[in-house]
Parts: C-alpha cells; sequence; structure tokens
C-alpha cells in the first residue's frame, strides 16, 4: 500500500514548550488513521502543521505527500492539494444557506457571478453524498449538530479531498448521529479516501480505524494495527497515560437514603414554537447520596429539562411541581433555585459557564457572593482562602488563582465550575456532560468528585451521551425521548444495548 | 538556595509584576509623560495654579460622566446620549430657576430625579428588551437634543442664581486665617495623600500577613512616594490660586464612592460578570438585567449633574450645552482600558483617561493649535491607546 501522507522527524517548540518533538506519522492510501492521545499530547498541533498553520520553517521536519517534499506557506496550499481538516468547533456561518456554506469559497461562476444553479445542483449532490436530508437553501441556524457536521463533510468533499482531517467530529454527537457519521467514513475509504480521525472516543477508533497512532508529551509512542485483529481500548488507554488505568472508573459502594428532590408532571414549551411542547409532563425524582443519569439522544430534550428546573432558564409556560424533601419550592429565578439547594453544571463551559477573562477566584465565588462578603463588601482574603482550597481540593492545575479561567485547560475548567457550584453548597447537582471534551486522566479525577459528592449525602443528576460513562458511575440510568422518560434501569439491569433498544422502541412506534 | 538564585528569583518576579501591571503603570506613566511634554511646550502655562484650577472647571463634568459611562461600558452596552441628556437638564434647570424661580436646592433635586427617570427610560429598552444599546441611546440622543432646543425655545437662558452658580464657580471656604495662600486646601490635600498613603499600606500589611504576593516593596514604597508628592504639589497648586473648587470635591468624593463600589462590593464584581459572560453570571444566579437598567439609571443621574455643573459654569443654558460630551467621555474610558465588549475596565482608568484627554485639551489650545487639528490628534491618540491595549493583550 502507498503512503499518501509521511510526516518525518517533525519537531515544533513554541516559546517555553516543547510541543511536538521528532514526530513520524504516515497516512496509506485509502485508509483511516486514528490520532489519539490526551489533551495537550499535540495532536491538534500535529495538524496545524500539516495544513499549513504553522508554515514552512516554522518547524522541524519534512512533509511528504503524494511522494513529493512539501512547504505549505499557509492553509490554502495544502487545501489546494486537498488536504483538508475540519476543526471541531465547526465553522460554519449560522445565518447562510447550506449551499451558501459549502461554496463559499471559491463558488462555481461564469465571469465572477455565482452561477446558482450550478451552486444548488452540486450542493444536492454533496448533500446525497453525505447522507443528508435537508434542502441546500436550509440555513445552518435551523440544523442540529450533527447535521451542521454533515454540512462541514460536505463542504470538504467539494474541494476534492484527498485526506481529511477531522478533530474530535462527534464530540457533540449522540451516538445515531456519531455511528452515521463513523459510517460514512468508511464508505468514503472504500472509495479510496484517507482519514486522520482525531478522538477521544477509544470504542470508535476502535471500530473504524485501519492504524492507530498514539501521541503523548509531544512524542509518538505507538502505532497501533488494527487491521489484523482488534485493539483492546485498555491496551490504548495504557499507551496514552502511561499508567494502568485498571479502572476507567472509580469504584464506590453506594449509601442511598430518602428521595431529596422531585418533579411532578414537568411540563416545558419551547421559548420560539410556543406550541411545540418540548417537555411533555414527565416525573422524576432524586435520592439522598444517589447518583442518577439521564441518557438520550441529542435533541431528547435533556438540556433543556435540566434548565427548566434551573430557575426556568430554558422555555416557557413551564408547569409542574418540584418538591424538595417534600415541600414544594420556588423555582421561578435562578438566584431562588439557588436559594434552594440546586445547582446547574452547565454542558456549554465557554458560553454559559465561565468568565473566560476572570481569574479562577472570580469564578469559583461568582454564585455565592454573598459568602465572601459583610454587608455587601467582599473580604478579599476570605475569597482568597475559598478560591484556594477549592484550587487544592480539586487538584485545579493552574499557577494561582489569580490566573485567567480562559488560559485552563479543559479538565481544569470543568473543576472551576465545580468548584463554584459546591461554594453555594448544593444538595442537588445537575451536572450536564462533565467529561466533553477533556482527557481519560482528567475524566477520572471528575468522576472521583462526582463520587465524593454523593458519599457526602448530595443528589446527583448526571446527563452524558457517553452511555459507558452513565453506566460506569451511576446507581440509576432514566432514559429520555422526545421529551418523556421512556425507561428506566438500576445499575445492575442497565446495558449499552437496553438503553438504545428504549430509545429506538419508542423512535418506532411514530408516525 | 544561593544569594545569587534568590537574586535572579526577585529579578523574574518583578519583571513579572511589571508585566501583569504594565497598562496601570503605563496608563500614569503617559498622564505624566503628556503633563510634561505640555508644560515645557507651554513655557510652565500648564501647571500654573490658575490654568490648573480651569483645568478642573473645564474637565470635571466629563470625569463625572466617565465614572457613570465605564459602568455602562463594562456590562457590555454603551450610552450616546449622556451629552444630550445632560445639555437638556440644563436647560431644564435654567427654566425652573430663571423662569420659575424655584429655589436651587429642589431644583436640583428634581433635576437628578429627571436624570434618573431618563436613564430608567432607556435602560428598560436595553435591559428587558434586549435593544442594542447603541440604537437606544442613539435615539434618546436626538430625542433630548430636541427637547432641550423646545424647551429654551432656540434661546439662551439665564443668568442663575450666585447661590447655583457656586456648584462650578464656588471654593471652598477658607478656616485658617488666610495669608492668600489658602492653608485649609493644602491641608486637605495632605490629609487625602496621607490617608490613601495609609490605606495602600494597610492593604499590603494585610496581604503580606495573608500570605498573598503584594507588589516589590520597592515599587510600593516608590509609587507611594510619588502618589504622595504629586498630591501634595497638585494641592500647593490649586492652593495657591483660590483654594479647592466645590466641584473639585464632588468630583473626587464621588471617584472615591465609584471606586470602591467597582472593585470592593458584591454589587460591582456582579456588574463585571454579566460584561463578561452575561449568560454565565445569569445561569449563577445573578439579575443581569436589573444590574443593567441600573447602570442606565445611574448614568442618567450622573449625566444630570454634569448638565449641572456644566449649567452653572457658563452660568447659563444654551441649546447647544453638551454638544459632543458624550464623544469626550466615551474616549476617556476607552483610552482608559475599558473594553468595548464588556468586562474589563476600571474607575481609575477612566479617570486618568478623561484628564488625558482634559489635558491635551487645554495644552493644545494653550499652543494655539486650532480645533481643527486637535480633533485629528485625540483620535489619533484613542486610537493608539486601543491599539497598545489589544495588542498587549495578544502577546
Amino acid at each position: 500500500m502507498n503512503a499518501i501522507l509521511e510526516m518525518r522527524g517533525i519537531s515544533k517548540s513554541f516559546p517555553g514548550v516543547k510541543a511536538l518533538s521528532d514526530v513520524t506519522f504516515t497516512v496509506d492510501e485509502g485508509e483511516i488513521h486514528a490520532l489519539v492521545g490526551e489533551n495537550g499530547a499535540g495532536k491538534s498541533t500535529l495538524m496545524e502543521v500539516l495544513s499549513g498553520v504553522y508554515p514552512h520553517g516554522s518547524y522541524e521536519g519534512a512533509i511528504v505527500f503524494d511522494g513529493e517534499e512539501r512547504r505549505f506557506r499557509d492553509i490554502t496550499d495544502s487545501e489546494a492539494l486537498g488536504i483538508i481538516i475540519i476543526h471541531q468547533e465547526l465553522a460554519l456561518i449560522p445565518l447562510m444557506s447550506i449551499a451558501e456554506n459549502i461554496f463559499l469559497v471559491n463558488p462555481p461562476s461564469r465571469f465572477g457571478v455565482i452561477d446558482r444553479d450550478a451552486v444548488e445542483r452540486r450542493s444536492r449532490e454533496l448533500l446525497a453524498t453525505v447522507g443528508l436530508d435537508e434542502t441546500p437553501d436550509t440555513l445552518i441556524t435551523n440544523l442540529g449538530v450533527g447535521k451542521q457536521q454533515l454540512v462541514e463533510i460536505a463542504k470538504a468533499l467539494s474541494k476534492k479531498v484527498r485526506l481529511l482531517i477531522l478533530d474530535e467530529p462527534t464530540a457533540s454527537l449522540n451516538e445515531a448521529d456519531s455511528a452515521a457519521l463513523l459510517d460514512l467514513l468508511v464508505e468514503f475509504r472504500a472509495k479510496g479516501m484517507s482519514a486522520i480521525l482525531i478522538s477521544h472516543k477509544l470504542s470508535e477508533v476502535a471500530r473504524v480505524a485501519d492504524r492507530i497512532t498514539v501521541l503523548r508529551d509531544g512524542r509518538t509512542v505507538d502505532t497501533l494495527d488494527c487491521r489484523s485483529g482488534p485493539v483492546e481500548e485498555d491496551r490504548i488507554i495504557r499507551k496514552m497515560v502511561d499508567r494502568d488505568l485498571k479502572h476507567r472508573f472509580p469504584e464506590r459502594v453506594p449509601d442511598i437514603g430518602e428521595p431529596v428532590f422531585a418533579v411532578q408532571n414537568w411540563s416545558v414549551y419551547h421559548p420560539l414554537h410556543v406550541d411545540r411542547q418540548v417537555i411533555k409532563n414527565v416525573n422524576f425524582h432524586v435520592k439522598r447520596g444517589e447518583i442518577v443519569g439521564i441518557a438520550g439522544l441529542m435533541g431528547a430534550g435533556r438540556t433543556e429539562f435540566a434548565m427548566s428546573i434551573f430557575g426556568q432558564s430554558w422555555g416557557r409556560n413551564i408547569s409542574g411541581r418540584a418538591t424538595l424533601r417534600g415541600r414544594e419550592v420556588d423555582m421561578s429565578t435562578v438566584d431562588r433555585a439557588i436559594d434552594a439547594g440546586l445547582a446547574y453544571v452547565t454542558e456549554d463551559r465557554k458560553h454559559f459557564g465561565l468568565l473566560l477573562a476572570a481569574d479562577v477566584r472570580q469564578n469559583i465565588t461568582l454564585a455565592n457572593l454573598d459568602g465572601v462578603a459583610s454587608n455587601g463588601v467582599i473580604d478579599d482574603i476570605r475569597e482568597l482562602r475559598v478560591a484556594s482550597d477549592y484550587r487544592s481540593r480539586m487538584r485545579i492545575r493552574c499557577s494561582d488563582v489569580y490566573q485567567e479561567a480562559g488560559k485552563l485547560s479543559g479538565g481544569n475548567q470543568q473543576k472551576v465550575m465545580l468548584s463554584k457550584w459546591l461554594f453555594t453548597d448544593p444538595q442537588v447537582l445537575i451536572l450536564d456532560e462533565p467529561t466533553r471534551g477533556i482527557d481519560v486522566g482528567a475524566k477520572y479525577e471528575i468522576y472521583c468528585i462526582i463520587n465524593e459528592l454523593a458519599d457526602a449525602g448530595k443528589s446527583v443528576i448526571v446527563i452524558s451521551s457517553e452511555l459507558p460513562e452513565l453506566l460506569g458511575i451511576c446507581d440509576r440510568i432514566c432514559v429520555m425521548h422526545e421529551g418523556a422518560f421512556v425507561g428506566e434501569f438500576t445499575k445492575s439491569e442497565a446495558s449499552q444495548e437496553k438503553i438504545m433498544r428504549a430509545i429506538m422502541r419508542k423512535g418506532d412506534r411514530r408516525p | 538556595m544561593t544569594d545569587k538564585t534568590v537574586a535572579a528569583d526577585e529579578e523574574r518576579k518583578h519583571a513579572g509584576f511589571l508585566k501583569n501591571n504594565l497598562r496601570e503603570y503605563g496608563m500614569l506613566l503617559s498622564l505624566g509623560a503628556i503633563m510634561v511634554f505640555f508644560q515645557l511646550m507651554t513655557d510652565g502655562t500648564l501647571l500654573r495654579p490658575l490654568n490648573l484650577t480651569n483645568l478642573v472647571l473645564q474637565n470635571s463634568y466629563i470625569v463625572i460622566m466617565a465614572l457613570g459611562m465605564l459602568l455602562v461600558i463594562v456590562t457590555g452596552n454603551i450610552d450616546l446620549s449622556v451629552g444630550s441628556v445632560a445639555g437638556f437638564v440644563g436647560a431644564v434647570a435654567a427654566v425652573l430657576m430663571v423662569s420659575y424661580r424655584v429655589n436651587f436646592i429642589p431644583a436640583t433635586i428634581i433635576c437628578l430625579a429627571l436624570g434618573g427617570l431618563i436613564g430608567a427610560a432607556q435602560g428598560y429598552w436595553v435591559a428587558y428588551f434586549k435593544i442594542p444599546s447603541f440604537i437606544v441611546t442613539l435615539a434618546g440622543m436626538l430625542v433630548f437634543k430636541g427637547l432641550a432646543l423646545a424647551i429654551l425655545q432656540g434661546q439662551s437662558v439665564g443668568p442663575f442664581a450666585p447661590t447655583f452658580q457656586k456648584l462650578s464657580s464656588g471654593f471652598i471656604p477658607e478656616l485658617l486665617p488666610d495669608a492668600g495662600a489658602h492653608p485649609t486646601s493644602l491641608l486637605i490635600g495632605a490629609a487625602l495623600a496621607t490617608a490613601l498613603v495609609l490605606m495602600n499600606l494597610k492593604t499590603r500589611t494585610r496581604q503580606l500577613s495573608h500570605g498573598i504576593e503584594a507588589e516589590p516593596q520597592g515599587f510600593f514604597i516608590l509609587k507611594n512616594a510619588l502618589l504622595f508628592a504629586a498630591i501634595v504639589y497638585f494641592a500647593y497648586l490649586i492652593a495657591s490660586y483660590r483654594g479647592l473648587p466645590n466641584v473639585l470635591v464632588i468630583m473626587m468624593a464621588l471617584i472615591g464612592v465609584y471606586a470602591f463600589i467597582t472593585s470592593r462590593t458584591t454589587v460591582g464584581r456582579q456588574i463585571y460578570a454579566v460584561g463578561g459572560n452575561a449568560k454565565a453570571a445569569k445561569l449563577s444566579g445573578i439579575k443581569t438585567e436589573r444590574l443593567t437598567f441600573l447602570t442606565f439609571v445611574n448614568m442618567g443621574v450622573l449625566a444630570a449633574l454634569a448638565g449641572l455643573v456644566f449649567a452653572a459654569r457658563l452660568n447659563t443654558a444654551t441649546p447647544k450645552a453638551g454638544l459632543g460630551f458624550e464623544l469626550d467621555v466615551i474616549a476617556a474610558c476607552f483610552i482608559g482600558g475599558a473594553s468595548a465588549y464588556g468586562g474589563v475596565g476600571r474607575v481609575g482608568g477612566a479617570v486618568i483617561g478623561a484628564m488625558i484627554m482634559g489635558v491635551m485639551n487645554n495644552g493644545m489650545s494653550i499652543l494655539g493649535i486650532g480645533i481643527d487639528y486637535q480633533q485629528v490628534i485625540k483620535g489619533l491618540v484613542l486610537l493608539g491607546a486601543v491599539c497598545l491595549d489589544v495588542y498587549n493583550k495578544k502577546r
């Protein structure tokens, strides 16, 4: 088999850090090559060197593509050869149509005038290829993340892609959309396209990849071949973290008490489409010291459910009864919900969770400023002590508590958010995708924190799209589908198949 | 550890401290440099007691409005209407006091309340209806400019009663036997300087006793010595003319109050949170809408106060009063390091920004530079200051 890409002895330094040292990486023609490693291992830097974000001369080593050494000056050089990268944060323009986005650069045109018929026709072809059932004039903003991802791929295909680089393509996709996306990759491979897949989700890596290269601390640790036989996930993890993670989930003996928090007949309508009932009269409860998982596909209404409970931060016409220890509580605003003992840790750290430009200390005390103030005046010493205390308890890795929150890694940002909510001393914590986009080691630490919370008698609700995670840490898993609960399993009876079946069965019954 | 490594460590610490606080020291240094520059260019006219007093009087209303504007900008909004509101309130004051002979105390209260009401009317649309503040206050700018014209019927109204004029042109009464040097003012200046240095010292000891890394000792001593000297010298200059102007006392008190609110109180912290990330602030239980609303109410009151000060200074309300003030006020905040995206900015910075603008206006006028090139230069300074900020952040 011919190598389409060879990266030889790549080294790249930033002031004070050696991001890559002597990395060698090859991709064969018609191969899906997975690149895995913890956050900060150098995956993204390597891909940025490849795509010309860092131009020739700013790194050491050689890039050979199609048998010739290439010296890319910028990203247009690499795109011209068919090396297309799809970033984790999608680069689509929300208020433009699918077709406009696909042909954003170099649309088919005659004498500088865009040929609308050609755009329309080719968009349809491309959408058919990626299996997206939408018209080309649909606006991006009306599509879910899964479909947006497919538009990105269609866009890549429009550029005659030979090597497609996908950076965490399934990070925000549910199981079904992820599976569809991976199937698409396999399909393209059959047609001879090569792909580099960067992913934290080892199960999908193991499923589609021909070879897996593991990066650690800017070095190639190993390249594992899956074509001869399946590679165990544990083996990959061991290579990634250089330690034997015997258990991906920490052990815990649950000590579950009486019901603490419950909602009955909870109903929520969409804030814009007034007649669309998003949460359909559901009942839900959580006990003392219990970890309850909410599983479901993207768009099932899990985040909407959580946010509507938490101070009615989502939706309108919210009705139903919320009780804490049997007594009805008023949770019509966020501060009332906080006072009642609820905390909601958002799935979207950057947009809903952190003040990125503020320091760690200010983020930690934000939801409970009165806890560090007297008569409305902040006691900076008390505030510092609180922040330093959480920093050591949660093992937040930062230079000091005055470091900007935006400069921390995903895992440490998550810990800052957890600290912020723990400082409000909640009885019930709702954690929405608590490990999204963070690496294996940090995940384990987050699981430990969740366990400690439950052991301390708190009630924890975990919303997650990663089923193994829910199965690993929850005492009970409720399955949500289209705004209603369609199944509930205890830890012992739950399995991925059962949960997916609960969702699918319900899906089949739809008219 | 050997002495050598300790020294190297110290040096690195100092360098790091300088880098982190470059912005703040940089601002003060540029103000100092600009003052020295004009002092030399004008052959010492800039810091003559008479000119310095005038400089304070001329810029007091800009500084007062900059305090409110800073809060508005920190929440991520802007208020373009402040100049018109100041002019309108000045006109209302004139009509009340000159045409209807209302006593100046109730008239002042009515005017401040009116300012608050105007701020509330605009803040309501911005905070609760989510209409961009740029549009709401652009509308307000037109409305109140028009209303000022209407109630003055295109005429200037004045003069005011002498008691009201004292707001701007009065000086604090002399309590000590006066030898032409106004010792009370000098003493107040010295007391203020001492109080500030003592406060800084107290904060530092408290920080050190809790093991917080404070600024290096050398910096601390130098900074406070300079601060003390500057205030006392300034007080001496002011005292050798006619003493402290009333409006300077009001201004200093307001600066103190706003500096405290923004840096030490929960409300201040919450205002920064709204500007830093409104959604995250809201999900943390902060009443983002109410805070935004209140910053506009506050802005209205301060614009009204500025309008009164300005009217009292001119001793007449003219339809053109307040024209273009908003530009100076907004420029002062941005020169002072506030971010147009919200969440960043300090009271001290906005005040220094206003002073930089004021000194430049004054100095260039003394030098006989025409109003045309004054504007060009001010525009370039604004752009330069913000560019420097962005560059510093990218590093």
